[in-house]
């Protein structure tokens, strides 16, 4: 690798420093090459040796949590197509068209990620350009969930224009990674949600159902709807009507959205939030190497159960009868409690504050679901009230820390 | 019993190149030198010009805001021209010694000393600088009054040696510095030493009031003991002193002679690891001498965590009982194999990225000096919490230093804490930010505001 640094050093690097043809672009060069190369840099000041690990690392690693979810993502757009054409049943899920399904899914995966890498990259390396700062590895993961918490039918520019949003505002505008606010992934996606509304609802969830639906080889009896969309129709019925009854119905066991499916996720919704067993793999393996809070994770999951026994037990409409299980393992309750509450930025920072966070994030979640059936994704506008929240929690932690500091003085004064 | 402590938040970074055996007295070195950049926010004014001959324990500058403060030669010789740096800073300042004789003091009894003439001694014969207080971690004002003066009886740094190492046959010496030091306290108080669970070494020690304290490093750091013993308030003081420096003061007021003599661990994976009883003063070239790999090595006065690096030409650090001597890391590292991505079997992390966890407790790394990655802003939460012992937020406490907000600084805790306590944050620390620098520049900032 001696001889690849050699080349790097000596024919690269040239062209993009002192009077080079390319040294508008140094930060990209600098961030391939550090991409390429941990550099020879060592400790100046302070320790002499410093632990392996980096930004670039952490980041890595917490991509590699959303793999299973991606994975089971992109099968699951094929299954829910062919679901959808009628040419499989629900019934029997693994054994047909698996390679077929995992085409359909990467057809639909594969230009949303880059089309999210391409816009929100391309703008951190405009801006790293003007200020002169190194690109952050911030994006690498925000790059990543954004297209995971995308419908499947969404326009590809629909996502530009979100990631735009959402880089720029949410994010550069208070200064660039570590700095921001609100969770970057999130804004995009709340974004869309608010602009777009009328894009962002009906039959977006399953790849090209509406020109099934046109060409007249849509299967009997399917809808597209997600779990949340269904449910949302029971409220304000009665909980033994017609309506409630007929809903309630495809939730009991056996029905397409089973405890079973919801908790597998073969069920239809955004890309890859459908599988509570997939975030809880990448729960596993971010509790375990440390760099997701296992405080904010089990709170979370905590207070929506909390919140779903609440539920139970006041049950003034069918929605509300659901078991707290069921409600966590619909929606994107799993996959915002692994992969979004957690992100340690715009998360609360002290040890006690996660726990406050955690909790409230889940509860919130349930509660906004089940009261407002026009906004089913209580999970995102939870978790990014959570995220304004966050630095008040931090701050009355701090501010009791303090109290115990004056007290102290107070009592050696006496 | 002692009262015992358990630390439960630390890391042992497990290094190669311990230190084994017994002392080996190290033959006289051809110079002393000693840095005032060793003494935080000290200024100091020359009192023996180059070329004056001076005995050993005979004043060469003195503290320019406390003139009483003084700072002597540990031999006897010649003043040389001081070394300056920028704006014409004394760097440091070397004695060539001629062998010739020491100044003669009265001689003080350990038995029942008295305050004033202790305080006086300590002033007058060069001992006042061992001394260092919180808050601030600076060197006392001549007249400070101390609540307490805490001792560490054991250093957790890495490589550092075990106090049974560093006190070899020097218990009478320590146990009568710590009669001197307990006429400079109010009220009966002795002095808090902090010793490790299950040493011996302090046994016999009746001249203390001794805690115990187990688990990892920082244990052993002196303000993780203030914090759990008494924790420092506003408007307190107190003093802290290194075991081999009460011993110091012990043997140099009984005897009337100066006495700085330093048993010092040479360490690192690059050395020949040794003890050797030397003095304050010597120079490093001295000690690394025939034992040490100097191409590409780096050798610090201290440990890896909290040491300097003062060049070859450089003296052993004032305070320093440790060389650490580690290898360069220079090296760009391809990321699959090497850097960011590869397996990191050579890494030692306190995250379970990389698999330090999978390895034996006994194995021991080969660290370099690679930053191994570059400074990012605040990113990871949690990490530094996990070994902090103390009741502060550390992140919280750098962020209010860095906006220069001194009464969140003050509010945080800054009182209680020196650099040395975050050297672990700094270690562990994803984004590579310079902790220890960020905290010095705090208690500056503090010290500026009250002067």
């Amino acid at each position: 690798m001696k001889a690849l640094h050699k080349l790097v050093e000596e024919r690269v690097k040239p062209n993009f420093t002192g009077e080079g043809k390319l040294k508008r672009f140094w930060v990209v060069f600098d961030a391939l090459e550090t991409f390429l190369f941990t550099p020879g840099h060592t400790t100046a000041k302070g320790v002499h040796v410093r632990d392996g690990i980096d930004l670039k690392r952490t980041m890595f690693l917490v991509i590699l949590a959303m793999v299973p979810a991606l994975l089971f993502g992109t099968w699951n757009i094929g299954h829910q197509y062919y679901l959808s054409l009628g040419d499989i049943t629900a019934a029997d899920p693994w054994n047909a068209m698996l390679f077929d399904k995992l085409i359909v899914g990467a057809i639909k995966v594969v230009p949303l990620i880059v089309v999210s890498y391409a816009t929100g990259l391309g703008i951190e390396f405009v801006i790293a350009g003007m200020n002169g700062h190194a690109i952050n590895e911030g994006f690498l993961v925000s790059g990543m969930l954004i297209p995971l918490i995308m419908p499947v039918d969404v326009p590809l520019w629909m996502v530009a224009v979100a990631t735009a949003f959402a880089v720029l505002i949410a994010k550069e505008v208070f200064g660039g990674t570590g700095m921001n606010i609100l969770n970057v992934a999130l804004t995009a996606r709340a974004f869309l949600f608010f602009a777009y509304p009328k894009q962002m609802s009906g039959e977006i969830w399953i790849h090209d159902v509406m020109a099934s639906k046109a060409g007249g080889v849509l299967a009997d009896g399917y809808t597209g709807a997600t779990a949340l969309g269904h449910l949302a129709n029971t409220v304000g019925q009665p909980v033994q009507g017609e309506v409630s009854n007929g809903v309630m119905a495809m939730f009991a066991d056996g029905g397409l959205f089973s405890l079973m499916n919801c908790f597998i996720g073969t069920i239809p919704g955004s890309v890859a939030e459908t599988s509570a067993l997939a975030a809880l793999i990448g729960a596993a393996i971010l509790i375990w190497t440390g760099i997701g809070s296992w405080r904010i994770i089990s709170s979370f999951i905590v207070g929506g159960l909390v919140m779903g026994v609440i539920f139970n037990q006041l049950g003034l409409n069918a929605y509300m009868t659901i078991g707290p299980v069921h409600q966590i393992v619909m929606g994107g309750f799993m996959f915002g409690a692994v992969f979004m509450a957690t992100d340690p930025v715009s998360a609360a920072q002290t040890n006690t504050g996660k726990w406050i966070y955690g909790f409230l994030g889940g509860f919130f979640s349930i509660m906004i679901r089940v009261f407002n059936p026009a906004y089913p994704e209580g999970v995102m506008m939870a978790i990014l009230f959570m995220n304004v929240m966050a630095p008040t929690i931090d701050h009355y932690v701090i501010e009791a820390n303090v109290r115990r500091r004056e007290k102290r003085l107070t009592a050696a004064v006496a | 019993m002692p009262a015992s402590v358990k630390i439960r938040k630390g890391l042992d970074i497990r290094l190669k190149g311990h230190v084994q055996g017994a002392p080996h007295v190290l033959p006289s070195a051809d110079r002393f030198s000693i840095h005032p950049t060793d003494f935080h926010c000290l200024v100091p004014r020359m009192a023996a010009k180059a070329g004056t001959e001076v005995k050993a324990g005979e004043v060469i500058f003195t503290d320019k805001k406390h003139p009483e403060i003084k700072f002597v030669s540990g031999v006897s010789g010649t003043v040389q021209e001081p070394v300056r740096g920028e704006k014409r800073r004394i760097m440091r300042v070397d004695v060539l010694p001629d062998g010739g004789g020491a100044v003669e003091h009265a001689s003080l009894d350990p038995t029942n000393p008295d305050g004033a003439a202790v305080r006086a001694a300590l002033l007058e014969r060069g001992y006042w600088p061992m001394l260092r207080q919180r808050p601030f971690d600076v060197m006392p004002a001549p007249d400070s009054a101390p609540r307490d003066i805490f001792v560490s009886g054991f250093d957790t740094a890495p490589l550092a040696p075990s106090a049974a190492m560093v006190l070899e046959g020097r218990m009478d010496g320590f146990r009568a510095g710590l009669a001197f030091l307990n006429a400079l306290l109010d009220g009966g108080r002795k002095v808090q030493l902090g010793v490790r669970t299950g040493d011996t070494t302090f046994d016999k020690v009746t001249e203390a009031d001794i805690t115990a304290f187990s688990g990892p490093h920082p244990a052993g750091n002196v303000g993780v003991q203030i914090h759990q013993v008494c924790p420092l308030n506003k408007g307190e003081v107190v003093w802290t002193i290194g075991m081999q420096d009460v011993a110091n003061i012990g043997d140099g007021l009984m005897s009337g002679r100066y006495v700085g003599q330093r048993t010092v661990a040479l360490t690192g994976s690059r050395s020949q690891p040794a003890l050797l009883q030397t003095n304050i003063g010597t120079p490093l070239a001295h000690i690394i001498k025939d034992r040490v790999l100097t191409d590409g090595t780096r050798v610090i006065s201290g440990n890896v965590l909290t040491g300097t690096v003062r060049g070859e030409e450089g003296g052993l650090g004032f305070h320093d009982q440790q060389v650490t001597c580690i290898p360069e890391g220079n090296e760009p590292l391809f990321f699959l194999t090497k850097g960011w991505l590869g397996p990191g079997f050579d890494k030692f992390s306190a995250s379970r990225a990389f698999p330090t966890w999978l390895m034996p407790k006994g194995k021991e790394y080969d660290l370099n000096t690679n930053n191994n990655g570059e400074e990012r802003a605040f990113v990871v939460s949690g990490q530094y919490d996990a070994v902090f012992p103390f009741d502060i937020y550390p992140v919280q406490l750098i962020k209010s230093i860095m906006v220069g907000d001194i009464d969140r600084m003050e509010k945080l805790g800054i009182y209680e804490v020196a650099p040395e306590d975050f050297a672990l944050c700094e270690y562990v620390c994803t984004s590579k930010i310079a902790v220890q620098d960020i905290v010095r520049n705090g208690l500056n900032q503090m010290i500026e505001e009250f002067a």
